[in-house]
């Protein structure tokens, strides 16, 4: 039962990466929904915020790990940007374009996920900062809390996206 | 954006800096993914790191846009208050049109490689 190296940094890219996400996120967005005005000054709201910021700025890091390893560690195996392999084990990239049937998994699959991956930090950050900036006032700013879910839900959308590829994209040409 | 007096409360400028800013680099990473395709120098260009190839400069590029565009709406909107409907509309068209940019079936249609 060995994992080789390419398959640990593709579990830690897609798996490990992606479910630590997938908590914060549903912590940050329930933390920010669940926000009350009426709150105010009250003891609790020093609680919900610090367990707001730690879920937040754990998605924002998280997602910069996430499509850092995968850009600068996983795709080069993807081997998308090599030349041709002439060797007799292809690249996942040459496997899936070698055939048309699979040729979608790179064309549409690999060329949407490589590029809106990088969306899901960016917006994270955004909101990261934002609940950092205002801390317990957030709870009375009812249109920013509005506008930073929004955010955050399409950060989350965006990482899905590329992680739901991801999955599959190493099930039907696995790296390693 | 029309800007008015700090009132009670931190302002929001610099939140709106931050929205926008996020917005411009999703929009910059979408736009340099159209040329990237549309054109094979623009591509040859963005080889900036040869095991990622062009995506490696594509994403520089987004990055430097976002965290410099950052820096300078922070500066200009920090200490005041601005409509704040107004820069999550634009920063939400902004973040649509990086979606757009970077979905295969409509960057596609400028490929010119």
């Amino acid at each position: 039962m060995t994992v080789s190296l390419r398959e640990g940094w593709t579990v830690l890219h897609g798996t490990l990466f992606g479910a630590a996400l997938l908590l914060a996120f549903a912590g940050g967005l329930a933390g920010l929904y669940g926000l009350r005005p009426e709150w105010g000054a009250a003891p609790k709201i020093e609680k919900h915020i610090l367990g707001l910021k730690i879920m937040v700025w754990g998605a924002a890091l998280i997602a910069w790990g996430t499509v850092m390893t995968g850009t600068f560690i996983v795709y080069p195996w993807y081997g998308a940007a090599a030349p041709m392999s002439a060797e007799a084990t292809l690249s996942p990239y040459d496997r899936l374009l070698a055939n048309p049937v699979t040729a979608d998994w790179n064309n549409f699959g690999m060329a949407w996920k490589q590029h809106v991956g990088w969306l899901a930090p960016i917006a994270a950050t955004v909101v990261a900062f934002a609940v950092t900036y205002y801390g317990p006032q957030l709870a009375k700013r009812t249109d920013e809390r509005r506008a930073l879910m929004v955010f955050f839900v399409i950060a989350f959308a965006a990482a899905a996206t590329a992680g739901v590829f991801g999955a599959l994209l190493n099930k039907v040409a696995p790296i390693g | 954006m029309v800007t008015r007096p700090v009132s009670s409360g931190l302002p929001n400028g610099p939140v709106a800096a931050a929205l926008i800013a996020g917005g411009v680099g999703s929009t910059t990473i979408g736009i340099v993914t159209l040329l990237t395709e549309a054109n094979a120098s623009v591509a040859n260009a963005l080889v900036w790191y040869a095991p990622v190839g062009s995506l490696s400069g594509q994403i520089g590029i987004g990055l430097i846009a976002y965290f410099a565009s950052w820096i300078v709406l922070h500066l200009i909107l920090r200490g005041k208050n601005v409509n704040f409907a107004r820069a999550t509309t634009m920063a939400l068209l902004l973040l649509v049109i990086g979606l757009l940019g970077t979905f295969p079936p409509f960057f596609s249609l400028f490929a010119g490689k």
